[in-house]
């Protein structure tokens, strides 16, 4: 049984049909890819699953349970984790602070002892702070733990941003285009860094990604939206060889510059 | 910013609040300074040192809900005023003791807090910043026209706390609890905002749609604040009304919520060091300009009345100018000196 199942899910603002049917099974310990065009519908097929939408038609089940209609902290609870394409880390926090953060739902004291500090609440603390640390080593990102988000570079936000849904200990890893605006080097680290989550910490991932080179290498299974609809889906070479995602991705041969073509030869 | 030298070995050293032992023996000297300042100056300047201490607790809890939250409050004066009648209902009309009354009127404050924080779920920014100004206008109709209770335009004499047959009537006395419930109080909210819950604020106040993703409850967080943010102002309220054995309507208006917010700014937002340095900058600076302003009175009598009058508004101008040069407060201005000294006079 697969760890994620989309079942033919529908999702429209108002006349807009953002995504319209689409089922992806996702099996436990691959990488999967959501490729597509700008607007397809991938990022709100993310949030369907994370609990930001809730599809009109169609569930999400992850594990044995219905994701659909739970509210995102309660997802988030069942063990899937995302990253924003947008980076979406708190910009005034300090990097341990935004890890620490997302393990949130690992520490359990409140107010009370939170303001005492000594006694529970401080050896809690220290309890995760192992946990952050072990991610900030695997990250690399040692020599910035001390410093607020807001003053790092892209290519680390990024990687702080992967590091706080590591620190939340997911089952399901959901990347919004984790390479967006990099540079060789970074990508190369980010696809790493993405291997080694699913192959040494076990993480299943799904993934958004506009680089079909880092796709294409990296995936076990990739599908393809369209305009809110599934329009492919098989392994990396499957895809690439299928001539509806061609067409999708770089179009048929336009009668404008056929037709003047013509004309010029005369 | 930690230069060469100050190394830490264990997570415990490392989650410290004051990091140095230069820090720690500077803390302490200067807590022992409070303890002995009621026998150094004259009572007027004790009563200035008592009411910053209360604006201290209050301002620690606006900055809690605004600073640390992100959640803009106008009703802070109001909120003051709830543990200041709670307070003084319970001891001047049900005679029960202080030590229950102040405990209660913070309890009582953060339920206020809750109820009037419900806006919060659907309002942000300057929206909810309206839609606490209701609820101060609300709050101070209640003060003046819940006759039994608030005792209307009247307003309650209170008494002074006592400890067995220890009357804490004098200022020097009473000074020593509204010290120590402070501390404690400063203290408490220090520790809260570098655990579990502060961050959990903080994330809310950066980006609330990730912070829910990572599994924070936004109502509970929002609500909770706003809780703990009213508990300071009911305390501080409450202290306040002891202080001045008197309690009525006018002394919780909507200019104090102003000032309150003011201190915050001008101390900084997110930092509770910074809502210390606002409390003793609001409170200080109108009595320091009162001081220019009468010294300037005898000696020129010519312009007696004109110094007078231009007292609010210099008090004005010093906080426009203030916000024009430090928009990030007293407290990150400090941090600024402090790392200019540590790398003098090798500044790059």
């Amino acid at each position: 049984m697969p760890l994620l199942r989309i079942d033919d899910i529908h999702l429209s603002f108002g006349g807009v049909k953002a995504i319209n049917g689409v089922s992806i099974n996702v099996p436990k310990g691959c990488i999967h890819a959501i490729i597509g065009p700008n607007g397809a519908g991938k990022t709100s097929v993310f949030n369907c699953i994370s609990g930001v939408y809730k599809p009109q038609r169609g569930a999400v089940h992850f594990e044995d349970a219905k994701v659909t209609g739970m509210k995102p902290d309660h997802v988030t609870r069942l063990g899937i984790a995302r990253t924003f394409q947008n980076i979406a880390l708190f910009h005034h926090m300090t990097v341990l602070d935004n890890l620490m953060l997302g393990r949130h739902q690992f520490l359990k004291r409140g107010v009370l002892a939170g303001g005492v500090f000594l006694g529970p609440s401080r050896s809690e603390e220290i309890e995760n702070r192992k946990a952050v640390e072990d991610i900030v080593d695997f990250l690399e990102i040692e020599n910035i733990r001390k410093k607020p988000v807001g003053t790092l570079a892209y290519g680390l936000r990024k990687r702080v941003e992967l590091g706080r849904a590591l620190a939340l200990k997911p089952k399901l890893l959901l990347l919004d285009e984790p390479m967006a605006g990099m540079n060789l080097e970074e990508k190369e680290d980010m696809a790493r860094f993405i291997l080694d989550i699913n192959e040494e910490w076990g993480v299943t991932i799904l993934l958004i990604e506009h680089d079909l080179g880092v796709v294409m290498d990296i995936s076990h299974g990739v599908s393809v939206l369209d305009f809110g609809v599934k329009i492919s889906e098989g392994t990396p070479s499957e895809v690439a060889e299928d001539p509806v995602v061609i067409k999708a991705y770089i179009g048929e041969e336009d009668d404008f510059l056929r037709e003047r073509e013509e004309n010029a030869r005369g | 910013m930690h230069y060469c030298g100050d190394y830490r070995t264990s997570y415990e050293k490392d989650m410290e609040i004051l990091q140095t032992p230069v820090t720690k023996a500077f803390v302490a000297a200067f807590f022992l300074f409070l303890l002995a300042w009621p026998f150094v100056v004259k009572s007027e300047f004790l009563w200035i040192t008592m009411q910053i201490l209360i604006a201290v607790i209050g301002a620690v809890g606006l900055n809690i809900l605004t600073g640390f939250t992100g959640q803009i409050s106008l009703g802070q004066g109001a909120f003051l005023g709830v543990g200041a009648y709670t307070s003084a209902y319970i001891t001047a009309k049900m005679g029960l003791s202080f030590w229950i009354g102040v405990p209660a009127a913070g309890v009582v404050t953060a339920l206020a807090g809750m109820i009037f924080g419900i806006p919060s779920l659907r309002l942000k920014g300057l929206y909810l910043a309206i839609a606490t100004l209701a609820s101060q206008f609300i709050l101070e109709w209640i003060f003046l026209r819940w006759e039994p209770v608030t005792g209307g335009s009247f307003g309650i004499v209170v008494p002074r706390p006592s400890i067995g047959g220890f009357a804490f009537d004098t200022d020097r006395s009473y000074y020593y609890i509204v010290l120590v419930i402070a501390a404690v109080m400063v203290l408490f909210a220090a520790n809260l905002m570098r655990t579990r819950t502060g961050r959990a604020f903080m994330a809310v106040r950066d980006h609330y749609i990730s912070a829910e993703i990572m599994g924070i409850n936004l109502f509970k967080y929002r609500i909770l604040s706003f809780a703990v943010s009213s508990f300071y102002a009911g305390v501080a309220g409450a202290l306040y009304g002891h202080s001045l054995r008197y309690v009525s309507s006018e002394q919780f208006n909507i200019g104090v919520s102003i000032v309150y917010l003011a201190m915050i700014i001008i101390g900084g937002l997110g930092s509770i060091l910074g809502s210390i340095y606002g409390a003793v900058f609001m409170i200080l600076l109108p009595k320091l300009l009162t001081v220019v302003t009468t010294q300037l009175g005898t000696s020129f009598p010519g312009i007696a009345e004109l110094a007078i009058a231009l007292e609010q508004g210099i008090f004005g101008a010093i906080i426009i100018l203030f916000l024009i040069f430090e928009p990030d407060g007293l407290a990150h201005r400090w941090k600024m000196i402090k790392a200019y000294w540590k790398l003098y006079p090798f500044s790059y």
